[in-house]
């Protein structure tokens, strides 16, 4: 047995009202690449922010134990000295500064008030080729591609003399390629005696490069897998992060037709405004009748927001191309104006950064989208805009003292209902609602999922993007499955288990990284696994599963 | 925490009303009563009334971000530049003829022009604003120094100057002088046109306020509380009433006062009434959402700034009847007077807040600080010094309310990234 690096003994983190972390432990060993593993929001990235002292000490139950001593961080600085280096998803590197420069910020070469650069440059190129960068550290970072922007990260972490090395997310925003170099990449810094964490949503990459797995669900670890002695395929990691019952959390719906289709996408291809080599969305194919709710499932980055934008009024992207249908004829939509006047609305999943006005009214906030509702173009007519206001506030059952509060005063719950109402207001025929439950509590999800049921039964077409399982599958009529820009399966919500779906996606995964397959003989084991997999859940926990979708989404 | 949150939205928005009534106070101590006198109250009109017009044009740029236009002071001397070359050429050649009418047009469309010609660079090319209206500030007054050829320009036309607030006779001429008795009060005799108008005035408010009060109730919106509407009515028809029986004291309506009034009336309905105005906080509040909701963003931001032009060539009509004369240094430092008037009434320098009151209240402070400073001799270098501190302490209170909101923020982020943890980060 080698020697056990770090050790978390029963950490509970809790935020006000919620259980991040309940009880958990982590074991991870010298010399070894430890994985990660849950559904968005299932706590590892609290824990490793509890790890790395970004949530200092005092500020959570448990311990800390690494190289043999209980640790007590009170910051990041605390955490690096003693050789524990984070990595986030969204690289932390400054365009306009060389590699060099980046690499040593915060921890410059010489002297405090005389930088010596000789120094800096000399050091960033050695640990560039540690990283196998070929790159000289005088390049700026706005002109290097982000698989590379990801090896600088990691030499930088390395200049910082990182023993244990915790990468979020490494490739959740590189290509193939990229992706592989960089577990190669972990797999020979392993070899050289690094001890690494990896947090990743792509389960064949887990499997290819981990030597242990740890699934974490709703806060709490529910087991390790050992890469030597357990069954580490994907559909086994699948089981451990959805095993979850389903309440009844989702209202019915009663008797709503289904008319016709009422909006049609057709080949969709976008691509992204700064990397513009990279698609967002690629050849995707969806469509939307009267009231009927699509939901569309994928994972973060799977590029189902960036869809929806680009949709509406192409507001997000470049190079789009594709076919849009409204009531079976083809529109072009140039600005979200004529979206809307074309009777779509997005219901951003950002209310704060681009749904709502937060330092205007509740007011002010309904009528925005739909001002020519309250006016006659030019004056607004104050009194029907106040009727108006009120109407949606008592319709949705906003809890607001009166009309006239300012929406950054709201909880989240409360915030959604109004840019809810924003839209309903603008009276649209299609509405794509985008992480429509982010960030709010269970009873307030309650009522906007009536709020959906209700837009569905006076004929609304209404797409739902959610990262949340239980959610598409209860409240939607039809499922459309995204992942890495592109749609990977449609099914019927009725047909539909969290198994399936995961399963969908992890296929498509491992096709499209079809070079990482061949390499590894786990990978071929898995394929044939996956496939059984699938009838198995069919089969075996069909009837669970269906008993569960029928409390969410019968029709 | 609801009783100070209360209490700390009061504050914000009655802070400056509050600190303009302790300096005028203040003032009418330290100079033994002279600021109040009829004849420096006049005066505080005449001479501020470009930061009043001026004020209303920034406000409408800083509603959109925070962002300002730093050409205004060249831009009258520019527009002023080119109104009296217009007035006296037209006059020595054409005597028999009004000419002040074209005069004044083509003030003013030399102002739409260059308010054009910053929206257009700004909204359309997204040069930023503090750039592009750095650009007007130079170009602008050398423009106007070559049509001038760096010598002043008399403004004679006496219609003019009455109209727009130059020279001794530019007041509302008293109609009802003849009308009735005379009225002396303290050995002053009264202007009865004032005292008419303002009597108007107040009534016509006062009627206003608790007929519309009962139209909503009848129609079943919630109002103020009985008491406060009566409390604020009352002291507002009293500052009024104070505030004219001064005026009607020395020589009754100055024109000047006028025009403020129809600039300052026309944009609080257009802030507050109209969509363009709506749109103006909302691109303020949040950039992009308003902009998935639908709205021109470009548009709106080229209509703040053709606005301030439009109102910068309005401003340079009044500075150059009340100097007589247009002249290569006319309106220097006239966009800081703007700025700071929209900052200290209360206007985010973030953008998205702000009134035509808080306007009205910050050029009116500026006025009665600069007045009283005089007044008592306190040297103008000192006079600059106290003006700063004022504007910092203005903007330091909303600062502060934003990182209250901001740390309010922070918790309730760290709660969502509990809950989920995965959709913080995209």
């Amino acid at each position: 047995m080698a020697k056990v690096l770090l050790e978390m003994r029963s950490i509970t983190k809790t935020f006000p009202g919620v259980k991040a972390l309940d009880n958990v432990n982590l074991k991870v060993e010298e010399g070894e690449i430890h994985a990660l593993v849950g559904e968005n929001g299932a706590g590892k990235s609290t824990l490793m922010n509890v790890l790395s002292g970004i949530y200092p000490i005092g500020t959570y139950e448990g311990d800390i134990i690494y190289n043999g001593e209980v640790c007590r961080f009170h910051n990041i600085k605390d955490s690096e000295k003693k050789g524990i280096v984070i990595i986030h998803q969204e690289l932390a590197l400054i365009p306009y500064m060389t590699i060099g420069e980046n690499m040593f910020l915060g921890n410059e070469q010489g002297k405090k008030y005389n930088i010596d650069w000789n120094k800096t440059y000399a050091q960033a190129d050695m640990y560039l080729e540690m990283v196998g960068l070929s790159d000289s550290s005088k390049t700026l970072i706005k002109d290097i591609g982000t698989g590379k922007q990801q090896l600088v990260e990691i030499a930088k972490a390395l200049a910082k003399h990182a023993k244990l090395l915790i990468l979020d997310e490494p490739t959740s925003s590189l290509n193939e390629t990229d992706s592989r170099a960089l577990l190669d990449l972990m797999k020979r810094l392993k070899k050289e005696g690094m001890t690494m964490i990896i947090i990743s949503h792509k389960l064949n990459e887990v499997s290819y490069v981990a030597d242990k797995i740890t699934v974490i669900r709703d806060g709490s670890t529910i087991e390790t897998l050992d890469a030597k002695t357990d069954d580490i395929s994907e559909s086994r990691i699948i089981k451990g992060m959805v095993g979850r019952e389903i309440t009844d959390r989702f209202p019915k719906r009663h008797d709503v037709p289904i008319g016709d289709v009422m909006m049609e996408v057709d080949n969709w291809t976008v691509f992204h405004p700064e990397f513009a080599e990279r698609k967002v969305c690629d050849d995707v194919s969806i469509n939307v009748r009267a009231g009927e709710v699509v939901g569309i499932y994928g994972l973060m980055g799977a590029g189902r927001t960036e869809l929806a934008m680009s949709i509406f009024g192409r507001s997000y992207g470049i190079g789009i191309s594709g076919d849009l249908k409204l009531r079976g004829k083809s529109v072009v939509l140039k600005s979200p104006k004529q979206a809307i006047e074309a009777g779509l609305a997005y219901v951003t999943e950002d209310r704060k950064g681009n749904g709502l006005v937060l330092s205007n009214s509740i007011l002010r906030n309904t009528t925005l989208a739909n001002l020519s509702g309250v006016s006659n173009g030019i004056f607004i007519d104050q009194d029907k805009e106040i009727e108006v206001a009120q109407e949606y506030v008592d319709k949705l059952k906003t809890k607001t003292p009166s009309v006239d509060q300012l929406v950054g005063n709201l909880s989240g719950g409360n915030q959604q209902k109004v840019l809810l109402a924003k839209w309903m207001f603008a009276n649209p025929d299609v509405l794509i609602l985008d992480e429509p439950t982010r960030g709010i509590d269970v009873g307030a999800k309650y009522e906007i999922y009536c709020i959906i049921n209700d837009l569905a039964k006076a004929g609304k077409s209404v797409v739902m993007i959610s990262s949340e399982l239980p959610e598409v599958i209860g409240m939607s009529d039809r499922i459309y499955i995204m992942n890495q820009a592109k749609i990977v399966g449609e099914m019927k919500a009725s047909e539909a288990t969290q198994e399936n779906i995961m399963e969908v996606i992890v296929k498509q995964g491992s096709e499209t990284d079809a070079a990482l397959v061949e390499d590894v003989e786990i990978k071929t084991d898995y394929k044939a696994d996956a496939e059984a997999g699938e009838e198995v859940s069919a089969a075996e926990e069909g009837g669970e599963a269906a008993e569960n979708t029928e409390e969410g989404s019968e029709v | 925490m609801d009783g100070s949150n209360k209490a700390l939205n009061f504050l914000r928005k009655y802070m400056m009303l509050i600190v303009t009534v302790l300096v005028v106070i203040a003032f009418y101590f330290i100079t033994g009563g002279k600021t109040l006198n009829p004849d420096n109250i006049d005066a505080l009109i005449s001479q501020n009334a470009y930061v009043f017009i001026l004020g209303t044009g920034m406000l409408l740029c800083i509603l959109t971000g925070g962002n300002i236009d730093l050409s205004v002071g060249s831009v009258i001397c520019l527009a002023g530049g080119v109104g009296a070359i217009i007035l006296s050429a037209l006059s020595k050649t054409f005597p028999m003829l009004q000419w002040w009418p074209v005069t004044v047009l083509a003030m003013l469309i030399m102002g739409l022009i260059v308010g054009i010609w910053h929206g257009f660079w700004i909204a359309y090319v997204k040069v930023p604003p503090f750039i592009a209206t750095l650009v007007g500030m130079l170009a602008f007054r050398g423009l106007a120094n070559i049509i001038m050829q760096g010598k002043d320009v008399m403004v004679e036309d006496q219609t003019y100057l009455d109209l727009f607030g130059g020279g001794d006779s530019c007041y509302v001429p008293d109609l009802f002088e003849k009308v009735g008795p005379e009225m002396v009060i303290n050995g002053n005799s009264l202007n009865k046109t004032c005292v008419f108008f303002v009597l108007l005035f107040t009534v016509v408010y006062v009627l206003y306020t608790f007929i519309n009060r009962i139209r909503l109730i009848r129609q079943g919106y919630k109002v103020d509380n009985l008491a406060v509407v009566i409390i604020k009515t009352v002291l507002i028809a009293a500052v009024v009433l104070w505030f004219g029986y001064k005026l009607s004291c020395y020589r009754g309506i100055p024109t000047a006062l006028i025009w403020i009034g129809l600039i300052l009336g026309l944009f609080a309905y257009i802030t507050t009434k109209t969509t363009l105005g709506r749109n103006l906080y909302a691109i303020g509040g949040n950039e992009k959402a308003t902009r998935l909701s639908g709205i021109d963003t470009r548009k709106v931001m080229f209509s703040a700034y053709a606005l301030m032009g439009i109102l910068s060539g309005f401003a340079a009509i009044m500075v150059i009847a009340r100097g007589k004369k247009a002249g290569p240094t006319i309106g220097d430092g006239y966009e800081m007077d703007a700025i700071a008037a929209c900052f200290i009434g209360g206007a985010s320098a973030y953008g998205g807040t702000g009134s035509i009151g808080g306007v009205i209240i910050g050029a009116a402070l500026m006025g009665i600080i600069n007045q009283g400073m005089s007044i008592a001799n306190t040297p103008v270098n000192y006079q600059k010094v106290v003006k700063g501190i004022v504007l910092i302490i203005a903007v330091l209170f909303d600062v502060i309310m934003q990182m209250r909101r901001k740390g309010g923020k922070k918790k309730k982020a760290a709660q969502v990234a509990a809950v989920q943890e995965g959709g913080a980060k995209a």
